[in-house]
């Protein structure tokens, strides 16, 4: 065992890479759950995001159409759940499982043809001056463009919630949606947007996974990401700053316990690598004991008009 | 004609298997107030939700200051000056006071600004309101003067109140209709929906009776008599509820000293209430809803256990024992809630029968269910109590408010209980509905069971109770005997008007410069 194998500022640059599929996920799911929609299929999402994003990189030797492509294939699967859930009004727990799996099914036959094969660098953007600060440079300035997107991403959507109409409305569509109606607001559009935007966001996290974390297409690669970003969502109490922290933690226990096991810490390697599962949910709950949790209203419940 | 603010004209609409409004016509003048009266199920929401654009109408028009008026949908309506106070509040709990009041609007300004209009209204109205608050803390006055000042902010040329006083005390109600003179005054119509005939009789000028859909009869209630209203919206003889004696025999319920503390956050911790109640006696509890009437049935019925030596029945100490052991014992509540805590809306009436009158009516042995007698029971309580409905394997959920609370009163009621609690029994029930309750009621104490009934409406407590108290914080006030008690000195039990000023006149002229 050698500790001292373990670079304290790799491990913190790495840590922001091994967040950003999570909080991709995570934030997309968020915005999902706060006009009132449980949609529990974003490890379908992010997997079939994954194998597209990895397939059009690979053909197109482009890893930015990659991630576009990603998107789509993840917003294409969610208009699929919306569909099923808002216009044909089924169960949204049912529905959201089901697509999980189809999600996995389909992205085990779309890669067959690509497993082994090398992700197109998606190159760093090394902004000058700032990269060379110390210690702070490699840890926050040498990124890919994806993880300053994730973060932009995270900024917009808690803006948008607090400061816009629009995320007015989408918050009393989760809220009340028997009210929002009454008041002549279109509780299905609404919420048919914020599912196409989870599933583009999800689908996104999924292709950062095969493009740059790993960086190759592996059947079932997301291993239940999509799962703790759900999960991140509820500990989180619908915040999109503790979801940053929620995804942040994960990163950094997953990349710690990967250091460990490569230092050989005396630790059993399942323990390991429950860890960051384990640390992320404590935290969280430790967080949301006390004061509101601002469970969406309507969250889960379907939506009929009644005239 | 031309002088009409709006005109109805032969609207129609019919849902599948049912005419909701079948040719319906009626003219509201600039400045009045106006009552639409009828029954539940007569088609009164669906006209008004017709012209709030809510609802299209099948035939008919309408027209808005003489010029046609069929909005597409609210945004239209609100557009044209019509302004609505829904009945079953349209508020986002988890949304502050000046974010709810800007999803009623169509153009809101910024938020501090808003928030600087929304203290300037609210207070010239004397509804105060701090906009910063989150509307789930609200009690549920406060909440509705947030969906007035939200209609007032947009300047209504018609205003549409659907039940507004359900939840007021006799004082706010007083302040309220004090805004609501001086709105029209100032021009505004309003259109008026309430049960409460004297209300209407006090407020408004003119009225519209519906029944079935039709409009049956126009008429300026102050000229009628709260019966004559009653019974031209029902189109029979309104049946009175009558008792006789009301002699008090044997204590069969006593609670002393009871306190708990609040269920959960937004719930009212229960302080020191004390009670004795007799065979044969009616008591009546009032109070402004969220003041501890739901903590008081959870406490009486079992579901919130209570510390021993508190609540005792024919002597013996109840306050640890499950509603089940209780049931057994004679002691029978009935909640508010409908659906969803009285009855499991998803499940049939044999299945909710079976649910509390299991222990009483012996409907199981050894854990195995008599699904014959089950569907016996639930067929007695269909017939004996009126309930409208196709047959005993109806879901709970698919019946009209007033028949399911006939269900879930008369269930309880056909198991005989010594004592029984029932909490709202007649909210949201139409008038013969309402009366046949009340008249079951009586009935019930009459065979020497004791009744507590809590309920917010104050006439139907005079109606029915020998003696009447008041909860306002979780405290209930001294029990005096209903007979002979006036309006104030009721409104005064229940703590009065809750910070409520009347409208001050300097105030509204300012806003409105």
């Amino acid at each position: 065992m050698d500790l001292g194998q373990i670079n304290p500022v790799l491990l913190a640059a790495s840590l922001m890479v091994a967040a950003t599929p999570i909080l991709l996920a995570a934030i997309g799911e968020m915005v999902v759950e706060k006009a009132g929609v449980l949609n529990l299929g974003v490890e379908g999402m992010m997997i079939t995001g994954a194998v597209v994003g990895f397939a059009v990189a690979v053909n197109s030797g482009s890893p930015a159409a990659g991630f576009v492509a990603a998107a789509l294939a993840g917003a294409g699967l969610a208009l699929l759940f919306g569909l099923i859930t808002q216009v044909l009004k089924s169960n949204q727990v049912a529905t959201g499982l089901g697509l999980t799996l189809f999600g996995l099914g389909l992205s085990s036959l779309i890669g067959k043809p690509y497993e082994g094969i090398k992700a197109p660098s998606l190159g760093k953007l090394d902004i000058p001056l700032l990269s060379d600060i110390p210690v702070l440079g490699p840890v926050l300035f040498r990124h890919d463009p994806m993880v300053y997107l994730s973060l932009l991403i995270v900024l917009g959507v808690w803006a948008g919630l607090k400061y816009t109409r629009a995320g007015l409305v989408l918050r009393a569509v989760g809220e009340n949606h028997t009210a929002a109606h009454a008041l002549g607001y279109k509780v299905i559009r609404v919420r048919l947007a914020a599912i196409l935007f989870g599933g583009a966001s999800a689908g996104m996290g999924g292709a950062y996974l095969s493009l740059v974390r790993v960086p190759t297409w592996v059947e079932g690669m997301t291993a239940g990401a999509g799962w703790i970003a759900l999960a991140i969502v509820v500990f989180a109490s619908w915040r999109a700053g503790r979801i940053l922290l929620g995804a942040y933690l994960f990163g950094g226990v997953s990349v710690l316990q990967l250091n460990l096991q490569a230092a050989g810490v005396a630790i059993p390697v399942e323990y390991l690598s429950m860890s960051p599962y384990l640390v992320t949910i404590l935290v969280l709950v430790i967080i949301s004991l006390r004061g509101n949790h601002g469970a969406p209203g309507s969250l889960g419940r379907v939506f009929h008009a009644s005239s | 004609m031309t002088d009409a603010l709006l005109t109805l004209e032969g609207l129609t609409k019919a849902y599948p298997g049912v005419v909701a409004n079948d040719d319906v016509s009626f003219q509201i003048k600039p400045g009045e107030v106006h009552a639409l009266l009828g029954e539940n199920g007569a088609g009164k929401s669906t006209l008004v939700k017709t012209i709030y654009g809510l609802v299209k109408p099948d035939a008919g028009r309408m027209l808005l200051n003489g010029t046609p008026f069929a909005p597409a949908n609210p945004r239209a309506a609100r557009a044209a000056g019509v302004a609505m106070v829904f009945q079953h509040f349209s508020l986002f709990d988890a949304l502050s006071v000046a974010e709810n009041v800007a999803l009623g609007m169509d153009d809101p300004p910024g938020q501090r600004q808003l928030g600087a209009r929304i203290r300037e209204v609210s207070e010239a109205y004397g509804l105060p309101l701090d906009p910063d608050r989150t509307v789930g803390d609200l009690s549920a006055g406060e909440r509705q003067r947030v969906e007035i000042v939200r209609c007032l902010l947009q300047n209504p040329k018609l205003l549409i109140m659907d039940e507004p006083t359900s939840v007021l005390t006799p004082q706010e109600v007083q302040i309220l209709f004090t805004t609501l003179r001086k709105l029209a005054a100032e021009g505004t119509s309003i259109l008026y929906i309430s049960h409460k005939l004297e209300e209407i009789r006090n407020l408004c000028e003119d009225a519209t009776v519906l029944r079935l859909g039709r409009v049956v009869a126009t008429c300026d209630p102050r000229e009628k008599t709260a019966r004559d209203l009653a019974e031209m919206m029902v189109g029979s003889v309104l049946h009175q509820p009558e008792r006789e004696g009301g002699e008090s025999g044997e204590v069969l319920l006593e609670v002393t000293g009871l306190s708990l503390p609040a269920p959960s956050d937004f719930g009212t911790p229960l302080r020191e209430i004390g009670f004795t109640l007799r065979a044969g006696e009616v008591l009546g509890i009032g109070g402004v809803a969220g003041n501890g009437q739901d903590e008081l049935l959870a406490a009486l019925s079992g579901e919130r256990p209570a510390p021993p030596g508190m609540i005792s029945l024919r002597g013996r100490d109840v306050g640890r024992l499950r509603p089940t052991a209780r049931r057994a014992l004679g002691l029978l509540a009935a909640p508010e809630e409908r659906l969803g805590h009285a009855a499991a809306p998803e499940m049939s009436l044999t299945e909710n029968a079976l649910l509390t009158g299991d222990v009483r009516e012996r409907l199981s042995t050894r854990g195995f269910i008599h699904w014959g007698k089950a569907r016996d029971f639930a067929t007695r309580v269909i017939e004996r109590f009126d309930v409208r409905t196709p047959g005993a394997e109806t879901a709970a959920g698919a019946l009209s408010g007033g028949n399911l609370q006939k269900f879930v009163i008369g269930r309880e009621i056909l198991q005989k209980p010594d004592v029984f609690v029932v909490n709202q029994p007649t909210w949201g029930v139409d008038a013969s509905a309402a009366a046949a309750i009340r008249q079951a009621l009586l009935d019930l104490a009459e065979t020497g069971a004791g009744v507590v009934v809590i309920s917010q409406d104050l006439d139907e407590l005079m109606d029915i109770a020998d003696h009447f108290t008041a909860l306002n914080e979780g405290r209930l006030a001294p029990i005096r005997p209903a007979r002979g008690l006036t309006i104030e000195e009721v409104g005064l039990m229940m703590g009065g008007a809750h910070d409520m000023d009347v409208a001050d006149e300097n105030a509204i002229a300012e806003v409105q410069a």
